[in-house]
């Protein structure tokens, strides 16, 4: 028996879950948890996660720093003082960190379905 | 008040009552009632999402702030843009993965006790109650000055309205409510912009020299709203870290149907709100230059019909009033969603699974989640009649703050740190909440020396207008000190067993339909 039940109540009905269109009777979690596959994905897509977000966020944070100091608040061009273009930059880093997530998000789905389909092949137990 | 305004307002009464027609006859299971049935699509979810951001707050609020206060103004706008990311990058598809209708069903998929989901529904139903009592104040205050019907009746106009989409399209019709407010308010700031850019040649030099020269400097630099950098700094860590915390947001999430589509509408959130909030600087400085810095001032103080005002300039009657309703249908579709997000914590949390053991049939969940509806509204409109003297915009950033301190610190360790437990799960929602409205009481939009100027007279304890540098990390440290302090060995086996679980189904989205039950 493998561990579904032992998340809240006791499972009623049969569980078929679909993952890639391959049908489990029953997942083994503990076995995918420890699988050595499985946890080298997860690094790797931690590590990018929560690298760009430490990136983005210090960025972020860095703008009502500077804003006060008189870096940002020089004329750049024209009348355009820096904390303007700082923040446009900012926007820019939004849309552009936005586009590379949606980029990199279907190779993590690829790697997470190679996963499954390892655990299924090793007979899903 | 003169036929085009009321032709704008019925058209939009209108077309959101059909749209609450058509819902409420998909409406019929508890999984339709709070998540559409998970049937949206991504660039509708984008939308749905795109027009939560979209308060009346940030379209009426954020382009008032820069009309009077400059930059000061738009450090709003890049944090409303900014915060996309985080949602983006390390909560939407895990959400979406463990969740089924309510933040505090996720939090139980790993801890599956009570008090979890006591403290959870209890702090989203306190978000929904400061958000929408801050909304429904200006909506009662903008309605009363577009359209000259009197406060309360403006109020009790827009709480009837919310309930009726609520209490019979559910999320399906707040969903397509937000969307169709969140094109048209898209379409009519572009609109503005495009017209005040118009007026400058096209040329930003142009703008910003028009600006500094016959306004003055000051304006295209911080410093005329926030003097300090700490405090702005508090400001925007609120604003960044709080949206992944607001538990209409997050429920946005469990309308459709896998990670994958969570993913794409955050993606076309985040288009939707980066070309919306850059119009906004449009929006702030046409009306600064055209309308004037005392006339916005001369008809709200704190600059809410900044843009209505500058609509009126650009295009007459018609285009105040049409931007008058598009305002008015941004204010009913956030507060939906607010109503929505409120019901489903306490019909759905508290009623159903704590009081009746999730043991009510799906006829009697959504019985339970209209009379949820009914009852959080009803709250709601009389603590704003309560509140029309007050000076209340500040409790949205106060939400902000609460989402950041209380729910964000859970939601990460829940979904990515093996040690975390029960404990620490109820330590950090407990000192988030506490810390945000303790501190929050004694700060200076409840306190000002100057009678009138906030809600209670006298000297503010603490500086910060948002204490959210203080009580974001309070949030990590409680959950981090309730953790490691309260280790039990005993239950060491099973809970890393859910762990397990959890960890894998967040990565591969592996059995989703089978979360919590």
């Amino acid at each position: 028996m493998a561990n579904v039940g032992t998340l809240n109540k006791p499972v009623e009905k049969e569980v078929k879950p679909v993952v890639n269109n391959v049908k489990f009777k029953e997942i083994n979690y503990k076995k995918i948890d420890q699988m050595e596959s499985f946890n080298s994905f997860v690094k790797k897509k931690n590590t990018f996660l929560f690298g760009v977000t430490a990136a983005f966020l210090s960025l972020y944070i860095l703008l009502p720093i500077l804003a006060f100091t008189p870096v940002l608040q020089q004329k750049w061009i024209g009348n355009i003082t820096g904390v303007w273009v700082y923040a446009a930059a900012l926007f820019v880093m939004t849309v552009m960190l936005c586009m590379l997530y949606t980029k990199m998000a279907p190779k993590f789905d690829k790697i997470a379905a190679e996963v499954l389909a390892e655990y299924e092949r090793d007979g899903g137990r | 008040m003169n036929l085009v305004t009321i032709g704008f307002f019925l058209g939009i009464v209108g077309l959101t009552l059909i749209v609450t027609y058509i819902a409420a006859k998909r409406t019929s299971s508890a999984s339709d009632f709070y998540t559409a049935g998970g049937g949206l699509k991504g660039w509708q979810n984008g939308f749905a999402i795109a027009g939560d951001y979209l308060s009346a707050a940030a379209f009426l609020g954020v382009s008032g702030a820069i009309a009077l206060t400059g930059f000061d103004g738009f450090f709003f706008s890049v944090g409303y843009v900014v915060a996309n990311l985080v949602l983006l990058y390390v909560i939407a598809e895990p959400m979406r993965n463990l969740g089924r209708y309510t933040l505090a069903d996720m939090l139980t998929a790993r801890f599956n006790e009570k008090r979890i989901r006591g403290v959870a529904a209890t702090g989203t139903i306190i978000i929904v109650i400061l958000y929408m009592i801050a909304q429904l104040v200006g909506a009662g205050a903008l309605i009363k000055l577009l359209f000259g019907i009197e406060y309360w009746m403006a109020v009790l106009i827009v709480g009837v309205m919310m309930t009726t989409y609520v209490l019979f399209g559910g999320m399906t019709a707040t969903s397509w409510v937000q969307i169709i407010k969140a094109g048209l308010l898209l379409f009519g700031t572009t609109l503005l912009a495009f017209l005040v850019f118009s007026k400058f040649d096209f040329s930003l030099i142009k703008m910003f020299d028009t600006i500094s020269t016959q306004h003055g400097d000051q304006f295209l630099v911080p410093g005329m709203k926030y003097t300090s950098s700490i405090d702005s700094v508090s400001m925007m860590m609120a604003l960044v870290l709080g949206t992944s915390g607001l538990p209409h947001i997050l429920m946005r999430f469990f309308t459709v149907k896998d990670a994958k589509t969570a993913r794409s509408s955050i993606s076309w959130t985040t288009w939707i709100t980066a070309i919306f909030f850059s119009l906004t600087i449009f929006l702030g400085f046409g009306a600064m230059h055209f309308v004037g810095i005392d006339a916005i001032k001369l008809e709200n103080a704190a600059g809410n019909t900044a843009a209505p005002l500058l609509a009126e300039f650009l295009g007459g009657n018609i285009l105040l009033s049409f931007i008058a309703a598009v305002a008015f249908a941004t204010i009913l579709a956030v507060v939906s969603g607010l109503v929505l997000t409120g019901a489903s914590a306490i019909s759905h949390d508290i009623y159903g699974e704590i009081l009746k053991d999730g043991k009510l049939t799906e006829k009697q969940q959504v019985i339970a989640a209209r009379i949820g509806s009914i009852s959080i509204a009803c709250v709601s409109i009389v603590l704003a009649l309560f509140a029309q003297s007050l000076n209340v915009s500040f409790l949205v950033s106060f939400a902000f703050c609460i989402g950041a301190s209380a729910n964000l610190p859970v939601i990460l360790y829940t979904i990515y740190w093996k040690k975390f437990n029960s404990n620490g799960a109820v330590a950090a929602i407990v000192t988030g909440l506490v810390s945000c409205l303790v501190l929050g009481a004694m700060g200076p939009n409840v306190w000002n020396p100057v009678e009138g100027a906030a809600i209670l007279v006298g000297e503010p304890l603490l500086k910060l207008s948002v204490p959210a540098i203080i009580t974001i990390p309070l949030g990590f440290l409680a959950g981090y000190l309730g953790t490691v302090l309260t280790q039990h060995k005993v239950e060491a086996k099973k809970s890393k067993e859910i762990y397990q679980e959890i960890r894998v189904k967040a990565n591969t989205g592996v059995s989703v339909s089978d979360v919590s039950h």
